[in-house]
């Protein structure tokens, strides 16, 4: 009965029995509410795995047209890398960093944003400028793929963490804590009907006893009534002869 | 006349260049590197050239840019042959073919200067063409008033300089001002320099030169779109030489859109044909105008190695050894071109080179 599970080391008692109740209620609603999280989860988590599988395609053309681009610079102008590394002061693209809340997850999301003019734009004035212009303005787009291709990752790796944890709590409530609050409760109940059988059966036993005093004292009662009976008869007898000996015989308490 | 005696100085280099010429890779030898799977394959056509091995100490995973640099340090020892080999007029000549390079590498030098970079790792970074005595000692100036009274000076590249800049404007302009103003004022000198040697070399050279000043005037133009560059100082780099000169680049200083461009070269027959296709591809939007561009730019580049290989064809000169230069590089930068297509997959555009012979 009690030895079939793990249960929790708790006195039998009926106030014990309300409070693992509840507990299990709760356990369970946690469970249903858990549940529900990680499904909502797992719908967002798939579709942020297409996402990403189809920005990750994207990116491959994207950095292949980009460096094509860059092909294109260097056959119209030669290197132009080192004059651009100086000649760039200001941060054009940045990165703006967001949150966004699903079902009590907090998914970080990275925005664009990008400032006009530019330092280097008169690099390639000569021959090649323009050349230039469409290698930044391609790269710029690539780097918007990769970022929009960082935030549904960081999205996904934070998602699958979650979900795992959510995942995790569900099977531990499901298979350890129901079944440890549910054996419990049944260990509970045993032993409080054992009590019950145990408090009867002293009852019977109690009761048994009680009879059995009560039908001795009745029998000694009995013989003592009989005995008085015949002690009744006695006295007649014994009177005829004290009366005969009271002033026969002296009595030590009597002074006079 | 000029035949007379050009042949006792300047004969043996003009064999030299004419056969170097040879050597120019034929549109067979294209074609045959376009088919190339790999670059390892690239490498083993090119040696069938006159490259020969050039690459072949490269290690394996071989790059674009090795290709590239490789290409161009054969193309500077060929140039240092000649120059070693060359007698007065030529050799001042040919000294006049590096100032071009020089001057990016100054501006190179200059920009690391102003941005307090160490400027030893520039000079890895300088074109071999354009190294000069003088120009370590560029890395000692440690701010741009000194490099300008100490040592920019001593650089041959100093008149142009010295005219169109004072120490403040190197630092305070953009440098792209500053480079283009400075090859404005070279391309004004190199043209003043091969009037001065009159006959052929002249006719060869202004033909070439007006192309190279017009197709910056146009390219500097067309760039400044949008940008911060105001309509005067644009005026200001347009060098004062070329068919487009004066009229096409006062209207090219005021022009504001592409038809504007156009309407401008419609003086000059040659470089109207240019502009023609550009209709059919001129849209409102701006992408239209950067493919337009970069095609121009493509036509500019064909028709400049017209023009070269146009100067082969006349003798006694001395244009053939800039028109050589001119080719080769065209010659490495088609190479490259391929090579980047190869590397990066991208056979549609394989064609987009421009067949020298």
């Amino acid at each position: 009965m009690s030895g079939t599970g793990a249960r929790e080391n708790v006195f039998a008692t009926r106030m014990a029995l309300t409070n693992t109740k509840l507990r299990l209620k709760g356990a369970q609603t946690g469970h249903s509410l858990l549940a529900k999280k990680r499904d909502a989860l797992t719908t967002r988590f798939r579709a942020i795995l297409k996402k990403v599988d189809e920005a990750k395609r994207k990116m491959g053309r994207v950095m292949q047209l980009a460096s094509f681009s860059m092909a294109e610079v260097t056959y119209a102008t030669g290197d132009i890398a080192y004059l651009v590394q100086e000649q760039a002061k200001l941060a054009t693209f940045r990165v703006k960093a967001k949150q966004e809340n699903v079902s009590g997850v907090v998914l970080p999301g990275f925005e664009v944003e990008r400032v006009q003019g530019s330092d280097f734009n008169l690099t390639g004035l000569g021959r090649g400028g323009q050349q230039i212009i469409k290698a930044k303005e391609i790269y710029a787009k690539a780097i918007e793929t990769l970022v929009e291709l960082a935030s549904l990752q960081t999205a996904f790796t934070i998602l699958d963490e979650v979900i795992r944890a959510t995942n995790r709590r569900v099977n531990a409530i499901e298979h350890v804590v129901m079944p440890r609050l549910e054996n419990t409760i049944k260990y509970i109940m045993s032993e409080l009907d054992e009590m019950d059988r145990e408090e009867f059966f002293r009852l019977k036993k109690v009761q048994g006893k009680k009879k059995r005093d009560t039908a001795a004292r009745e029998a000694t009662k009995k013989a003592e009534d009989a005995e008085q009976e015949q002690a009744a008869v006695d006295p007649l007898l014994d009177e005829t002869k004290e009366s005969v000996d009271l002033l026969s015989s002296k009595d030590v308490d009597v002074i006079f | 006349m000029e035949g007379l005696f050009f042949n006792s100085g300047t004969g043996f280099l003009e064999g030299i260049v004419r056969g170097y010429k040879a050597g120019i890779l034929s549109n067979n030898q294209y074609s045959n590197l376009a088919q190339c799977e790999t670059l390892e394959d690239f490498r083993t056509q090119l040696s069938a050239t006159d490259y020969g091995n050039f690459l072949a100490n490269e290690p394996s995973p071989l790059s674009t840019s090795t290709i590239a640099d490789k290409a161009t340090q054969i193309l500077v020892d060929q140039f240092n042959y000649l120059r070693n080999n060359a007698t007065d007029p030529l050799s001042k000549f040919l000294d006049y073919i590096t100032y071009g390079y020089m001057i990016d590498n100054v501006v190179l030098l200059i920009t690391g200067t102003l941005h307090e970079r160490d400027t030893h790792e520039l000079l890895e970074r300088c074109h071999p063409l354009g190294v000069f005595d003088t120009m370590p000692a560029l890395c000692v100036a440690t701010n741009v008033e000194e490099l300008f009274q100490s040592v920019l000076v001593e650089t041959p590249l100093a008149p142009y300089f010295r005219d169109c800049l004072s120490a403040n404007d190197l630092d305070d302009l953009n440098i792209e001002i500053i480079r283009n103003t400075v090859y404005k004022a070279y391309l004004e000198d190199f043209y003043e320099y091969c009037s001065s040697l009159g006959g052929p070399t002249a006719e060869v050279m202004h033909d070439i030169l007006a192309f190279e000043a017009d197709r910056r005037t146009v390219n500097i133009t067309i760039n400044s779109f949008n940008t911060e560059l105001t309509k005067d100082q644009r005026a200001k780099l347009f060098p004062s030489i070329g068919r487009l000169y004066p009229a096409g680049n006062n209207q090219l200083a005021k022009a504001d859109e592409y038809d504007q461009v156009r309407a401008a070269c419609e003086g000059v027959a040659e470089y109207r044909p240019f502009f023609v296709d550009m209709n059919g591809a001129h849209g409102s939007s701006g992408d239209d105008d950067l493919a337009a561009a970069s095609h121009l730019e493509d036509k500019f580049f064909r028709k400049e190695v017209h023009l070269n290989k146009h100067a082969f064809l006349r003798q006694f000169q001395y244009g053939v050894f800039y028109s050589y230069m001119k080719l080769k590089e065209q010659e490495i930068r088609n190479l490259t071109w391929i090579a980047e297509c190869i590397a990066q997959d991208a056979k549609d555009r394989i064609q987009d080179f421009i067949p020298i012979f």
